[in-house]
């Protein structure tokens, strides 16, 4: 028995020299550590020895088993070196056309304005204003006669309005020219602090070109409290400028006339392809108009039961396309909503 | 607004040069678009005919002699208006010029014309580029200076302003003079206006009386006699020239010129043409008509304010005049109009009458009533000078509408309170004064403001903090943030999920398009053949295709893929998420979120790994239920029929009882309507408003199984017409299988005529134990049954 172990042995350890590859190595262990395997019939059969023979064939069998182990785990270990080694020397190995273009995954995008009106929000929402928004139809009262604009005022005329073909003219119904609506909206629903910003979409009764559109984006902005100054209203959007078009820029009020704030400013930054210095993008000025703004006029706050002697406030309102149009060198509005794939991919 | 700086000069010491000035104003609120230069002319100056000689090898051409300073030259000159005396622009050699012919700037240079040298030129308004006359020779005054540059005698820079429609006041010479005047500390100095009033009284030789005083406030008038019409003098009509407007005769030119001083449009009458030698200013009586100096014969309406004299009216107030007594070359006595008319009748008039002019944009915009005085003082005193003519004694001044002048009450509190920067009391007091206004300190920090006339925009303490602010310019003002307590959070859980809808769609692999909310019926006919909503509809609609409030989103978006397949060789894949309008009665629309996403082409992008076939109704499917499986919404899909889509190919998504929308594949007569030629065409739509309040309920934590499934596959035949739904959900009925995944379907030879094999892959998992085959075998035992029994399935051979 002792001597069939020594031969098993023996031939085993012959033969694992001779292995090339892993599929010859794991048929060794099977033809000699597997279930049915030579060495493993040699430790089944030592049950039908007697007592003192299986004592030494047994811790012979053992002493065996584990020389074969550690013999298949070293030659297993050579060959995944020599295959390594093989690797790194490229012998024999297929090499990919790596220049090949990849499996295509179909790509989506946001719109450049879906894109633009996110990061406006977001970074208004960091200085603690809430995103509402309203209503696109809407009653002249609200577009208008309430932001002191009555009927037959000439500051009608900034807004050219498309009006809706409505039975009843008593309450004329509107598309919003604007998103200053929804500072009476907001107010009349609320109490101070009021801080909220308002996107959405405006309409204007305008024919269309490179500059105009019937339809464009807005996003309005109003914080009403006690103690909101024109100082805070620059405060706000220059924060807002810097983070939008870089920590470095500028920004600069300009008397502007809007009915429903007093004082009204318009808002430039300074150009941020020039630094300032006039180029073709800032019409040679250094800056660029970027949005109106200025102080709730007192008849507004009083229309919604603020009293303006204990609260003031600020409102803004810009025009967002402008936004991509100046950083990206769009040079016609109209391809915003013509959703051209060869546009809009590019964004 | 045009003001050439040599005009403003007359009332205000203008300083800084044009580009300086024109940013102060912009800066303080009338913006100042361009600058036009009048001049630059190098080498031009102003000389004196002193003899005419003829030319001796030209019948045409004639030998200027011109005496600059001394110096004489001698100029071969065309021109018939040349004459002995006259002071001319005189171009010396070397001098730029413009070739009256091609308008090209040209050098002056030493030339014989027919065997004379030219040593110079005599210079028409064209070459000068001062305007397009070349008749002749521009002939300066009499007192223009010899030898001094023309530069610096007519050279001028033209500010073109745009006004905010809250300022008036600066639609006028003098008004914009204040504001230079406030803006650079210098004195405003108006015009004198007094005149010899030589004539019988006025009111005795007219009357005027206001009929309506709600429409006009004030009524004005000068009574002229002894009236020599003819051109005015050169330097108004180069002021009126520079301004746009066109020179006619004095009395014309007056009117105008005045209303470009002082912004008070003016209107002169033929006096022996106004009926009963009357005025009456009231509103248009049903059917009269009148004809205006455009002769056009215009029909009045009773809203309309008319001036009349004792047979009728003779104008439309402060729009326009009647051709019938309008100012001609034969008139001999004015009377001369300066009124104030209710600026929204007006603008409603004018914008009835289609007739916008430069009197009615400063009418409509509310004049002082207090204007028309002094404005038709002026007015009368320059016509007496130019024409010559007698004035009558005193001014016609029905004023019905007058008014106490208000003080506005104005604290250093309330500045600060505003503008967040405290301004000393003298520099708010030395502000308002160089505006015009009169503060008059009222206490310690407040001051009772007298607002001039002409600031019809100044009503409440805000407008004088604005001209305190605006003055003293914005750049004082600081930067700091809101320092108060943020109000209550408030979310809006639609723009939360409409941003999450987007992003999952752009996920999967979709374009996000942004159309237009107008629509027309024919588009929403094509692509929701059979829907019935009718839409709102603009009144002024600009274009056909825009004209109609959308119902749907799909027609936009139909028309946008269409447009893009064109020249895509990849698939087009586009979704939307926006509002619809849904009309109600008495009430604004309700506007309602929607979803639509449409896809068609190659499901992947053309490539050497190979051809992944077209896109179909599963593809949109697939999308529809990543989307739902995100947003944690449990749907099912039912087999529907909507007219516009394929028969049999489109689905309603439904969940909790609702239906969320549709999904299918175009049918063709739809994607014939949009001119598109993808075939299939697949679409989406759901409603985010029910959407909403499926994806805010609570999800709870399940655990991770511990224990190992087992995995068994089987396939059913079941009857063809049978939703493969029906048969999962008998599967997932089933308390062990933990995951059940169809993943074959076959019809065809090896299955019965009428049925379908499906095979489901399913893991049988027991959350508390490991499940031996036989309680697995058990299992699927009383699973078959139940398919047996309730779908009358069969284990597939």
């Amino acid at each position: 028995m002792l001597e069939e172990l020594e031969q098993t042995r023996s031939r085993a350890l012959d033969e694992l020299g001779g292995l090339a590859n892993s599929n010859d190595l794991e048929d060794w262990r099977v033809r000699y550590l597997g279930k049915k395997g030579a060495l493993t019939l040699v430790l089944r059969g030592l049950g039908r020895l007697p007592l003192d023979e299986r004592k030494a064939v047994g811790a012979s069998a053992n002493q065996v088993k584990s020389l074969l182990e550690q013999g298949y785990a070293d030659r297993k270990e050579a060959l995944k070196q020599e295959a390594y080694q093989e690797l790194e020397l490229g012998v024999a190995v297929e090499k990919l056309d790596v220049t090949l273009p990849g499996r295509p995954v179909s790509l989506g995008r946001l719109h450049p304005v879906t894109q633009t009106l996110r990061e406006i929000c977001d970074i208004f929402a960091a200085l603690g204003f809430q995103v509402v928004e309203g209503p696109e139809v809407e009653w002249d009262y609200y577009n208008f006669e309430a932001l002191n604009i009555p009927a037959d005022h000439p500051a009608r005329d900034m807004f050219s309005t498309f009006w809706i073909d409505a039975q009843d003219s008593s309450k004329p119904m509107l598309l919003r020219t604007h998103t200053s609506p929804m500072q009476i909206r907001v107010m009349e629903k609320t109490r101070p602090p009021v801080r909220v910003v308002v996107p959405g979409k405006v309409y204007r009764y305008e024919a269309t070109d490179a500059t105009h559109e019937s339809m464009f984006y807005q996003v309005e902005g109003l914080a009403v409290d006690e103690n909101i100054t024109l100082a805070d209203l620059k405060g706000t959007l220059f924060a807002f400028a810097k983070r939008l078009f870089g920590e470095q820029r500028k920004v600069r009020f300009r008397c502007d006339y809007f009915p429903f704030v007093e004082p009204g400013v318009d808002m430039a930054i300074d150009c941020f392809l020039c630094e300032g210095k006039g180029c073709r993008l800032c019409s040679g000025t250094g800056w660029i108009e970027i949005l109106g703004a200025g102080m709730v006029h007192p008849d507004v706050l009083r229309r919604v039961d603020y009293d303006p002697e204990v609260y003031t406030g600020f409102a803004f309102g810009m025009g967002v396309e402008r936004i991509p149009m100046l950083r990206y060198g769009i040079d016609d509005i109209r391809l915003f909503y013509s959703n051209d794939l060869r546009f809009l991919r590019q964004f | 607004m045009k003001a050439p700086l040599s005009w403003l000069k007359d009332y205000v010491k203008i300083t800084l040069p044009p580009t300086d000035l024109a940013h102060r104003l912009t800066m303080a609120g009338t913006e100042v678009s361009s600058i036009e230069t009048v001049g630059g002319w190098e080498h031009i100056v102003v000389g004196q005919v002193v003899a005419i000689e003829p030319h001796p090898g030209a019948d045409r051409l004639k030998l200027a002699i011109v005496d600059v300073g001394g110096e004489r030259f001698t100029s071969v000159c065309g021109a018939p208006n040349v004459d002995v005396g006259q002071k001319v622009p005189f171009a010396h050699i070397g001098a730029q010029f413009l070739d009256p012919d091609s308008g090209a700037l040209i050098k002056l240079k030493k030339t014989r014309i027919r065997g004379v040298e030219s040593q110079g030129m005599v210079c028409s308004e064209r070459e000068l580029g001062i305007s397009d006359r070349h008749e002749g020779i521009l002939v300066l005054p009499d007192d223009a200076p010899l030898n001094v540059p023309l530069d610096e005698y007519l050279g001028d820079a033209i500010l073109d302003m745009d006004v905010t429609p809250n300022r008036p006041d600066c639609l006028s010479v003098i008004g914009i003079a204040w504001e230079a005047g406030a803006l650079t500390g210098q004195a405003v100095s108006v015009p004198d206006v007094r005149y010899d009033e030589a004539g019988g009284p006025a009111e005795q030789a007219a009357s005027v009386e206001i009929i309506d005083p709600d429409l006009c406030p004030r009524y004005c008038a000068t009574l002229l006699t002894n009236v020599t019409i003819g051109p005015s003098p050169l330097w108004m009509q180069q002021r009126l020239l520079a301004c746009g407007m066109r020179p006619i005769s004095n009395i014309v030119d007056v009117t105008n010129y005045v209303m470009l001083e002082y912004g008070q449009p003016l209107h002169a009458f033929d006096f022996d043409k106004l009926a009963q030698r009357r005025i009456m200013v009231r509103r248009a009586r049903p059917g009269e008509r009148l004809t205006t100096i455009d002769d056009i014969d215009r029909p009045l309406t009773p809203d309309m304010l008319v001036i009349c004299d004792g047979e009728g009216p003779v104008a439309v107030a402060g729009i326009m005049g009647g051709s019938a007594s309008e100012v001609t070359e034969g008139t001999t006595s004015i009377l001369l109009e300066s009124a104030n008319f209710n600026a929204a009748s007006l603008r409603r008039t004018s914008a009835r009458l289609k007739l916008r002019s430069e009197a009615s944009l400063r009418f409509e915009k509310g004049l002082s009533p207090e204007l028309p005085m002094p404005a038709v003082r002026r007015a009368t005193q320059l016509m007496a000078r130019f024409s010559g003519a007698t004035v009558a004694g005193g001014v016609i001044d029905a004023y019905p509408g007058k008014k106490n002048s208000e003080r506005v009450s104005l604290t250093a509190r309330r500045v600060e309170k505003v503008l967040g920067i405290p301004i000393e009391m003298d520099r708010i007091g030395k502000v308002l004064s160089d505006l015009g206004f009169d503060p008059q300190p009222a206490g310690a920090n407040e001051y009772s403001v007298a607002v001039p006339y002409w600031r019809t925009d100044i009503r409440l303490a805000d407008d004088l903090v604005e001209e305190v602010a605006r003055i003293v310019g914005y750049d004082e003002i600081p930067t700091t943030l809101p320092s108060g307590a943020l109000p209550e959070y408030h979310p809006d859980p639609m723009r939360q999920l409409r941003e999450q809808v987007s992003d999952i769609l752009v996920g999967c692999g979709m374009q996000e398009a942004i159309t237009y909310s107008l629509t027309s019926l024919e588009a929403l006919g094509g692509a929701l053949p059979g829907s019935s909503i009718a839409p709102l509809k603009v009144a002024n609609r600009i274009t056909a295709e825009q004209e109609y409030l959308r119902t749907s989103l799909r027609p936009w978006l139909l028309q946008a893929l269409s447009a893009n397949e064109k020249h895509e060789e990849d698939g087009v894949r586009l979704f939307e998420v926006a509002k619809v309008y849904l009309p109600r009665d008495d009430d604004l629309p309700r506007e309602v979120q929607m979803l639509a996403g449409v896809l068609c082409g190659p499901r992947l992008d053309r490539s050497w790994h190979g051809d992944a076939g077209q896109v179909d109704f599963f593809d949109a499917k697939g999308i529809v239920e990543t989307l739902l499986a995100r947003l944690g919404v449990a749907a099912d899909f039912e087999l529907a029929e909507q007219e516009a889509f394929s028969p049999g190919r489109a689905a309603a998504i439904l969940a909790q009882g609702s239906r969320l929308g549709a999904l299918g594949e175009l049918h063709p007569r739809v994607a014939e309507a949009f001119e598109i030629s993808s075939q299939p065409v697949c679409l989406f739509e759901i409603d985010l408003e029910t959407l909403l309040p499926m994806t805010t309920t609570s999800r709870k934590y399940q655990p991770v199984a511990r224990y190992p499934a087992t995995i068994r596959d089987i396939a059913l035949v079941v009857d063809r017409e049978l939703p493969a739904a029906a048969v999962q959900s008998i599967i997932e009925g089933s308390p062990l299988a933990a995951q059940v995944t169809l993943f074959d379907v076959y019809t065809g030879d090896r299955v019965p005529a009428g049925r379908k094999s499906l095979a489901f892959r399913i893991a049988y998992q027991s959350p508390g134990r490991t499940l031996t085959d036989e309680q697995v075998n058990k299992e699927q035992e009383k699973l078959l049954k139940r398919l047996q029994r309730e779908a009358g399935a069969t284990l597939r051979a």
